[in-house]
């Protein structure tokens, strides 16, 4: 059976820059696929092979079973593309946008305004590009990159920039957009991003990929603690010390913070003392995968 | 739906963007229609001058003459004032206010004129001359035996109007043209619009031909706008036999400038680049090619030179049918080099054009 994207051995340097350095994955058909890394990974470089806008030095790339490279008219009606940086026709309305673009696909005037609904810019069809906030030019280019119906969607970056509500207004429209059975892929420098949309992510870093698999089973695989933080003085840093389990304790003058590799005993111990005043529990989250595979602090 | 409703879809985008940019509009449409009423006032008024004659007491030779002006020729030439104050006249004559004045005693006429200005006053006096002759003739009673009949090489209303109306029009399209081309390409090129494109199946040839669609669209406008101003009686422009033609030379005008235009874009990096090469390229073609004055008294050197550019040829053929009143055939040389630049220009455009900027 053949995946709906077949990416192997991909390779692309710019000059001295190796931007892509030997990727290769698969994606299945309705899946929503996330590549993660920080700027510079060469993420979008990636993206851009597998959509037929560059050229890759070296590998093989395939796309609904096609080669992406050089322009193939047979491939394009059944990709939707959102670029990095979102291109619109200047002057025009958020309608008309959207009517122009569908017009090159062959696709009715008046699925615009669908399209505007489903991204929630309805309100907006008359305002023109040039006077929309960020996240609303970002959901009108993923509308835009839907107009035609694509089975395969690329997204590069859509939430960067974003405030968090923005943030998580986007990713209500891309869940819907993935459970009308589109395949997506996406990518993102938002660690907690990639967790909770994705069905696998690519862990990419200086052009290769570190990891592949569901979020849950990378961080999984990590031999990472929990930490377990309360009020500092709500227990005092001797007793914590003494806790069964607890590996190492820690106090910044604001929490106080138990790291732990049997996160229930610590609790249990901690319930009975009644010194459980605004716990929290965080677990190994991809920013822990990160530091362990490039021993790197994950940062954006 | 097909490719046709792309391109008209395209086309309309293109257009409404067009519309609603009101310096584009303002520098495309409105300004060069500010050159034409400026142009237009000031020189319009300097040709239609008449030979300007004081008539002191009663000048009967002159009367007769008016009076048996069946044709009107007389009048269209000759000015007549009447006054019975002769030094007065002779004041008016000294200032330059008349050409000339004339009193009749007997059979004896005498003009009066001032030798500041000899080409008035041989015009006056040569004009005062044919018409005593005529009176001496029709006096003998016989038939002329020599006649002459006289016909102007050009119509006889070339005046300034006829000539700037073509070619400040020229001088309009060519800004348009090459303006438009080159920020257009540069402008989606660096704002993605052209990878965009790219990533839709609609062949670019599409895409293009819309904004060529657009271009000539306005072009016509533009020549609409130029014709209904330059034909206010104010202006007096007389449009020719052959002035349909202009429809014709302004679309291939049209055609070479914005190949030009995409040699610039596809060339330049940034708007900036664009916008300076653009003014380099327009003004001195505006000026050398004979937008804003008529090169037919120019010096040689300069006359070659300006058929270096292609405005120059556009200025031409649009002159000849719709200033000169020459035939429709007298305009196809120029669209023939205008439709040559174009293809030339589209040539190299595609040989140089890239989709993004690295
Ligand atoms: N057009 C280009 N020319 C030269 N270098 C480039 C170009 N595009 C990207 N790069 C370089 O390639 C590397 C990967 O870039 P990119 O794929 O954009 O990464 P990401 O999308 O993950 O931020 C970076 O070092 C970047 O500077
Ligand atoms: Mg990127």
């Amino acid at each position: 059976m053949a995946y709906t994207i077949g990416v192997d051995g991909l390779r692309k340097r710019y000059g001295d820059v190796q931007a892509v350095d030997g990727v290769s994955f698969e994606v299945d058909e309705g899946e929503f696929f996330g590549i993660l890394g920080p700027n510079g990974a060469g993420k979008t470089t990636t993206l851009e092979i597998i959509e037929g806008l560059r050229e890759a030095d070296e590998g093989e790339v395939s796309v609904l079973g096609l080669p992406p490279w050089p322009r193939n008219a047979r491939l394009l009606p059944r990709i939707g593309v959102q670029l990095q940086a979102s291109s619109f026709f200047e002057r025009l309305t958020a309608r008309e946008q959207l009517q122009t673009f569908g017009s090159l696909y062959g696709v009715p005037a008046k699925k615009a305004d669908a399209m505007l609904e489903t991204v929630g810019l309805d309100d907006k069809a008359d305002v023109p590009v040039e006077k929309l906030s960020g996240g609303q030019a970002q959901r009108l280019s993923i509308a835009c990159a839907l107009v035609h119906d694509p089975e395969l969607v690329f997204l590069d970056e859509p939430t960067a920039a974003l405030d968090p509500q923005a943030r998580r207004n986007l990713w209500d429209v891309l869940r819907e957009i993935n459970t009308e059975g589109r395949t997506i892929v996406l990518t993102t420098h938002y660690m907690d991003e990639a967790e909770i949309l994705c069905d696998r992510v690519a862990i990419m870093d200086r052009g290769r990929i570190l990891r592949l698999g569901p979020p849950a089973t990378l961080v999984r695989g990590l031999d990472a603690p929990a930490r377990i933080s309360v009020a500092t003085g709500t227990l005092p840093v001797e007793d914590a010390r003494g806790l069964p389990g607890a590996d190492e304790v820690s106090d910044d003058g604001v929490s106080l913070i138990i790291s732990t590799r049997d996160p229930s005993a610590v609790v249990a111990a901690m319930a009975a003392k009644d010194a459980l005043t605004g716990v929290q529990i965080h677990g190994a989250t991809l920013e822990d995968v990160f530091l362990e595979l490039t021993g790197r602090e994950y940062r954006a | 739906m097909s490719t046709f409703d792309s391109f008209k879809s395209l086309s309309r985008a293109m257009f409404l963007g067009f519309r609603r940019d009101k310096g584009a509009l303002f520098f495309t449409v409105l300004f060069p229609l500010m050159f034409l009423v400026i142009f237009g006032g000031i020189f319009g008024k300097q040709t239609t001058s008449k030979v300007n004659v004081i008539a002191v007491g009663p000048v009967p030779v002159l009367e007769q003459a008016l009076a048996h002006d069946s044709g009107g020729g007389l009048g269209k030439t000759l000015k007549l004032t009447r006054k019975t104050d002769r030094s007065a006249a002779l004041k008016k004559v000294e200032k330059g206010d008349a050409d000339a004045a004339v009193e009749q005693r007997g059979n004896q006429l005498t003009v009066h004129y001032s030798a500041a200005d000899q080409v008035k006053a041989g015009t006056a006096r040569g004009l005062l001359d044919s018409i005593v002759q005529s009176a001496n003739q029709a006096a003998s009673g016989k038939a002329p035996t020599y006649n002459m009949a006289s016909q102007a090489v050009e119509d006889d209303s070339l005046k300034a109007i006829q000539f700037f109306t073509p070619s400040l029009l020229g001088w309009a399209l060519a800004s348009a043209g090459v303006f438009g081309a080159s920020q257009t390409l540069v402008t989606w090129r660096t704002k993605g619009i052209l990878r965009r494109l790219r990533l839709s199946p609609a062949p670019i040839s599409t895409v293009f031909g819309a904004r060529v669609a657009v271009s000539i669209g306005v072009a016509l406008v533009q020549l609409a706008l130029f014709l209904a101003v330059a034909q206010l009686p104010f202006f007096g422009l007389k449009l020719q036999n052959a002035w349909w033609m202009a429809v014709p030379m302004v679309v291939s005008g049209v055609l070479a400038f914005l190949s030009i235009g995409m040699v610039i874009g596809a060339w330049a990096k940034t708007q900036e680049t664009a916008q300076a090469v653009t003014q380099l390229v327009v003004l001195p073609m505006a000026f050398l090619g004979g937008s804003f004055f008529p090169l037919d008294a120019a010096p040689g050197w300069l006359k070659a030179i300006s058929y270096i550019f292609p405005l120059r040829y556009l200025n031409e053929g649009m002159l000849n049918v719709m200033g000169r009143g020459l035939g429709p055939t007298s305009a196809l040389p120029q669209i023939g080099v205008l439709l040559g630049v174009a293809v030339v220009g589209a040539v190299v455009a595609t040989r140089l054009f890239r989709w993004d900027d690295a």
